[in-house]
């Protein structure tokens, strides 16, 4: 991978003191997943280009990772070599530690000033397209030119991840480099490999001014935490790579309109639970817990059980919820446990409450008997609480086509829902009432359904 | 003393419990107080530790009776509080308690204490003791001992003791038999089925010439038209030894009735009652006498058939108790009735998981169906069903319709959960630490974590269990090559199976596409019949960790539907109404395009936008006179590498829209109905039957026989597998021509030198040597391991084996595919 730095302040080799790296030289640095070298392709009075290629050994980076027992093919085949990804931040930070904190010795004014830079990178993974590279690089003062690369040259499949990078502009060097050090890794889009987290926590906390100011800051911050937060499922990877799949469709990330909906939908099932008077609730498919973490909070509830067939979510659920520092009395009346809903299961008998939130849609329909009879023939909790979107105000969502989720399997209309919901009572011995949750348009009704169901 | 169940020693402080123990029983059988407190206070006489002592002992001896095993109490027991304990524990096992008492004189209990240094406490313990012992001794044999055994001081050396079988207990019985649903009164129908089963009857009794024994499941009486008709012929069975009969609820109410007591009459009693007025004061003694005598269930067959009225779960086989007979009796009842005024029952056979064939009658069933090993005999003759018996151990049906329907049900026949209902399946079948035995790789251990991996894509994304009989295994590559650059080469796939003693083996091309496993039913009948499904859908193609490729439901069947046409000759070439194959599907971008595109095109644009940006700039450097030769040389040869890496994915891609431009190369008849093809034929007896198939929808497999011990076939084979790979093709899989046991892997990859840029990353070759040092071992282990439990899948499902059965043994091998092993090889 490649990075140019162009500057044509006059003279413009002072940009080797700058740097702290002799334009007439080739100098190779070691870095744990690879060589760094740095050589100036083009050094006189009016322009001069530093390059910093950075060659990656993926063999020796696989080596070095053993620590995370990935064992998915991506961890040996990958664009590390070809890409400037977070390893270029890493490796740069490294080669250009002085210059990116703006010392100078020689040339202290001119580290000090902002000078006429361009900054070209061939090969940029751009997670969010190019118009994201225009988001971060434009508010710091630069030009940027984001050319989208295809993903084959002769197959017509469209453009890849990757942009072909060109940024001018008049920035003082030291924040240029701090600039890319940060910012690679926000837009690398490689959710496996490697970057130092903690070298990048401290930067943002002892952040340049740059940062504290800058419009997309909160994105920006969110990309770290994220990765950071991010926990790996390395037995899910390895699966879906079998299966000829890729990891996403494992865990896509809910698009931003849900969230506010999320929270209503919360306290609408919180309102019916208060109103069912349950005192022990059982939340089938809890992902994360946050459901969990609100009932945790009421009076009232002796036992709350959440259970998720991920245990990737039970383990996000358990820290969410603090289980391993919470007090004994209070962990007492929470458990979580991996089960799935297309098995029997006995752990899930002996509720007030069952609560069913956004799950059914999740299921193949052919197995949706197996889940009812699961549920309300043998858990036979005395009520049901399940919410499910209602597929006729799909079209209120601008620019959705097919369902709200990558991962739904049907999405019902209330007629379909009423139908199954009043199947479901009559086979059973349940009573349903349902109800919406979220703004109601007149023609189309509430964006989710509500079904609460009771044990005749 | 009971066969099984729990003996209590009593007897005080040096009345010689534990010499008498050691001398009769096991140390392991032989659990006593003085080593339980020695376990939780490293002294034995530490009397503050006696309660803690006492609860590691009843855990102890509940484990070992949960278990089925003879378990005998080391302690005083002298005091009713203790023995109370001891004998609620053995009735929470449905086990029998015997007590044997030491009655030894105070003088010599206190002297052999007094020898024992360890034993410091003085004569006033041992007195107090004898006092204890000595006002039980009474009311022993009333609180709930089976046997109350009192030995002097002087038989206390002069005993020996002989295991008594119980009444339950006829493993010794092999058959074969002829199990018998309820009869209810209606003898005609009952001499007409014995007639059927060719058993000769006679005038109170029936023998078979071929030594058959009848197995009565109860409820002989009540309803139909000749109760004592019934009770005469099978009376005279039983006692010719000829028959074994359990007790119905029908049996027990009517000896009620009959001693008097003051029962309802409904439900067919009166019926019973008014025949057998009819009959002789003595026959109705006879007859009361022998169904006071009937027992609630019998275990027959070393333990592999269990008969009982209204089935018994697993845990009760064999045991005694009220509430195992309870069990036997009346079902699982929930104490709750339904609409009709008739008790809910619990269905306790959808999560019956054990070996034994449990065979039962009580709840009337249309037909008599297969459920988890267990199956309802009582077709409701007496309501005009039919009278049905079950051959054994051929499980062959036969049955005879009622003459007329001699009493109207109070509620419908509703027929049973089968045993390939979908709920049927259990967390506990596949959640946690599994051990299945396979014929192929012993006893294959599945670890609870690589279980939960697979609980999500399994109960996410893979199709119904009912279609999922079988996954397919991972392969090994050949041990590694070390022939020019070559990481794999064929000579050492030969050369390996040629040590293993093989003498001949069927290379196959490797197709680049997704392994695709197709179920196909020859019409809807055969999918409800055979695979319990009654939506209308005929069968299912799945990938290797079960999921449809397709997410529209419309493809999908229609897939089924078009392979089914194109393999239709096959049917009836193995007379079977169903298939399981093998396939590869094509093209690979079909069902990979996603990953393709973030896996492999990803790598190669950057890769091809990447190296030439930077061999501008190395030119650049280098006519300013920089020394980058070494680099620009490097860049140049990693972009030829990329190049060829691109070409590499590029070549096993096609277009396809939906199922345009889809094809399936399937290589191996897996199973069909009664046979498991996948181990009972030769590779080269499925790729003839495979490739006389001719469909535009299938690409043939091209494959060639190698003898290995002939050098020119050999050298034939490596050249024909290098023909393929340097057309563009993957590589081959070699494999047994024959078939094979274990320790031998089911086949080999060889894989081409392009194809492995792919696996390997672009630059593979600069790095050969090494990667030369891979381990194939865990992947050889793992192969063999999946292929043992693919095929004890199939094996199953070919045997008509319950649902969860076919299923545990499916989620243990994409269970195993979640355990870490090189993905490369």
């Amino acid at each position: 991978m490649l990075l140019t730095i162009t500057t044509t302040h006059v003279p413009a080799t002072d940009l080797g003191h700058l740097l702290h790296k002799h334009p007439d030289r080739v100098q190779e640095f070691r870095q744990s997943f690879g060589t760094a070298t740095v050589f100036y392709p083009e050094a006189d009075d009016r322009r001069c280009t530093a390059a910093l290629v950075l060659d990656v050994d993926p063999v020796r980076m696989a080596r070095s990772r053993t620590k995370s027992a990935d064992f998915s093919l991506a961890q040996y085949v990958n664009d590390r070599p070809y890409a400037a990804s977070s390893l270029l931040g890493v490796a740069l930070a490294d080669v250009f530690s002085t210059a990116r904190a703006g010392i100078c010795k020689s040339r202290q004014d001119l580290a000090d000033t902002p000078i006429p830079l361009e900054l070209a990178i061939p090969v940029l993974p751009c997670r969010g397209g190019s118009d994201v590279a225009h988001r971060l690089f434009e508010p710091l003062g630069w030009t940027v030119d984001a050319v989208p690369i295809p993903l084959d040259d002769d197959l017509d499949w469209g453009d890849s991840r990757y942009v072909r990078l060109t940024l001018s502009g008049t920035v003082r060097l030291a924040d240029a480099l701090n600039q890319l050090h940060v910012l690679l890794p926000v837009l690398d889009e490689s959710k496996h490999y490697w970057q130092g987290a903690d070298e990048v926590d401290k930067l943002l906390r002892s952040g340049g001014s740059w940062l504290l100011e800058h419009p997309e800051r909160e994105l920006i911050t969110r990309r770290y935490l994220a990765r950071s937060d991010r926990l790996t499922a390395d037995a899910l990877v390895r699966l879906a790579e079998l299966g000829d799949d890729v990891e996403e469709a494992l865990e896509p990330e809910p698009s931003g309109r849900r969230v506010a909906l999320n929270v209503q939908r919360h306290d609408a099932v919180l309102a019916v639970l208060e109103e069912l008077g349950a005192r022990s609730v059982i939340d089938l498919g809890c992902g994360g817990g946050r459901l969990l973490q609100r009932l945790v909070e009421r009076p009232g509830l002796d036992r709350i059980t959440g259970v998720d067939v991920s245990s990737t979510s039970l383990r996000v659920a358990g820290r969410r919820l603090g289980l391993e520092r919470m007090a004994e009395r209070q962990a007492e009346r929470i458990t979580l446990f991996q089960g799935a809903l297309t098995y029997t299961d006995e752990r899930f008998a002996g509720y007030d409450a069952a609560v069913l939130m956004e799950v059914v849609e999740h299921v193949d329909p052919e197995r949706l008997p197996a889940i009812e009879r699961v549920v309300f023939g043998q858990a036979r909790p005395a009520a049901v609480v399940l919410t499910t979107p209602n597929s006729e105000y799909n079209d209120r969502y601008d620019g959705l086509a097919g369902f709200r989720h990558p991962d739904h399997r049907f999405e019902w209309s209330r007629a379909e829902f009423a139908t199954w919901c009043e199947r479901v009572c009559a086979e059973h011995g349940y009573t349903v009432e349902i109800r919406g949750i979220g703004d109601v348009d007149p023609d189309r009704g509430a964006p989710t359904q509500l079904g609460v169901f009771r044990r005749a | 003393m009971p066969a099984l169940g729990l003996v209590l020693l009593v007897g005080v402080s040096g009345s010689g419990k534990s010499t008498f123990a050691a001398r009769h029983f096991r140390p392991t059988q032989v659990i006593s107080s003085d080593f339980c407190r020695g376990l939780v206070a490293d002294d034995e006489n530490d009397q503050d530790a006696t309660p803690d002592a006492f609860d590691v002992l009843h855990y102890i001896v509940g484990t070992r009776l949960r278990r089925g095993l003879l378990t005998v109490v080391d302690a005083t027991n002298v005091q009713r509080n203790a023995r109370a304990a001891l004998v609620r524990l053995a009735k929470d096992h449905d086990v029998l308690v015997d007590a044997i008492v030491l009655d030894v004189p105070e003088a010599v209990a206190v002297d052999r204490n007094r020898e024992r240094p360890d034993r410091d406490f003085g004569g006033h313990v041992v007195r107090r003791q004898q006092r204890d012992l000595q006002r039980s001794l009474k009311g022993l044999r009333k609180e709930g001992f089976r046997k109350v055994h009192v030995l002097g001081p002087d038989e206390v050396d002069d005993v020996t003791i002989g295991r008594e079988r119980s009444w339950n207990d006829r493993r010794d019985l092999a058959g074969p038999f002829d199990v018998i649903g309820d009869v209810h009164g209606c003898a005609s129908e009952l001499r007409t089925l014995l007639g059927e089963l060719g058993w000769v009857v006679e005038p109170g009794g029936a023998h078979h010439p071929e030594g058959r024994t009848a197995l009565f499941v109860g409820d002989l009486v009540d309803r139909g038209p000749d109760t004592p008709g019934v009770l005469r012929l099978v009376m005279g069975m039983v006692a010719a030894g000829t028959a074994l009969c359990v007790s119905g609820n029908h049996e027990a109410k009517l000896v009620r009735a009959l001693r008097g007591a003051d029962v309802r009459t409904a439900h067919g009693l009166a019926e019973s009652l008014d025949q057998l007025a009819g009959e002789t004061d003595e026959f109705r003694q006879a007859a009361l006498r022998f169904m006071d005598g009937l027992i609630s269930h019998y275990v027959l067959d070393e333990g592999r058939l269990v008969v009982a009225h209204a089935g018994l779960k697993e845990a009760y086989h064999g045991r005694s108790s009220a509430r195992v007979r309870s069990f036997a009796l009346y079902g699982d009842t929930t104490g709750e009735t339904d609409e009709f005024g008739l008790p809910v029952r619990y269905p306790w056979a959808q999560e019956y998981r054990g070996t034994a064939m449990v065979v039962y009658g009580h709840t009337p069933v249309p037909a008599a169906e297969w459920v988890n090993n267990t199956i309802c005999l009582d077709t409701g003759v007496v309501f005009g069903g039919h009278l049905t018996a079950l051959r054994y151990p051929s499980r062959e049906l036969v049955r005879v319709p009622a003459e007329r329907t001699w009493f109207e049900p109070v509620r419908p026949l509703v027929a049973p959960t089968t045993e390939r209902e979908a709920t049927t399946l259990d967390i506990r079948d596949v959640a946690g630490d599994h051990w299945h035995d396979t014929e192929l790789a012993g006893r294959v251990k599945v670890p609870a974590e690589n279980s939960a991996a697979a609980l999500e894509v399994m109960s996410r994304f893979a199709v119904d269990p009912r279609w999922l009989v079988y996954l397919p295994p991972t392969m090994a590559p050949a041990p590694t090559a070390t022939e020019g650059d070559l990481l794999e080469h064929p000579e050492r796939a030969f050369a390996d199976y040629a040590k293993a003693g093989v003498t001949a083996v069927v290379c196959e091309e490797k197709h680049m596409g997704s392994r695709a496993i197709a179920v196909l039913a020859r019409d809807a009948d055969t999918a409800e019949r055979r695979f319990g499904v009654a939506d209308g859908s005929t069968g299912a193609v799945y990938t290797r960790t079960g999921r449809a490729f397709f997410p529209d439901r419309t493809l999908q069947a229609t897939l089924v539907d078009l392979l089914r046409e194109a393999v239709e000759p096959l049917f009836d070439r193995v007379a079977s109404d169903w298939l399981v194959l093998d396939c590869e599907l094509l093209p690979w971008s079909a069902k990979a395009r996603g990953l393709i595109e973030e896996q492999y095109a990803s790598v190669g644009t950057a890769a091809l936008h990447a190296l030439p940006a930077l061999a501008d700039v190395l030119s650049t450097a280098s006519r300013r006179g920089l020394d980058v030769d070494a680099l620009a040389r490097r860049t140049g040869r990693r972009l030829a590498n990329a190049q060829a890496f691109r070409d590499a994915y590029a070549a096993y891609v096609r277009p396809s829209d939906g199922l345009d431009g889809i094809t399936l190369a399937p290589f191996h008849v897996l199973a069909a109905e009664g046979r498991l093809l996948a181990v009972d034929e030769p590779h080269p007896w499925h790729l003839e039957r495979l490739g006389a198939l001719s469909s535009p929808l299938l690409t043939p497999t091209r494959s060639i026989l190698v003898d290995l011990s002939s050098a020119a076939e050999r050298e034939a084979g490596v050249r024909w597998w290098t023909e393929l790979t340097s057309t563009g093709g993957e590589g081959m899989v070699v494999k047994p021509a024959h078939p094979v046991g274990r320790g031998v892997q089911p086949g080999l990859k060889v894989r081409g030198p392009e194809y492995l840029r792919i696996i390997y990353g672009p630059d593979y070759l600069d790095s050969v040597e090494e990667l030369r040092n891979r381990n194939l071992g865990r992947k050889r282990s793992l192969a063999e391991r999946e292929h043992g439990l693919g095929i004890e899948a199939l094996r199953r499902f070919v045997g008509a084996e319950p649902l969860w059965r076919v299923h545990e043994a499916v989620f243990g091998v994409l269970a195993l595919e979640s355990e870490p092993v090189d993905p490369r090889l």
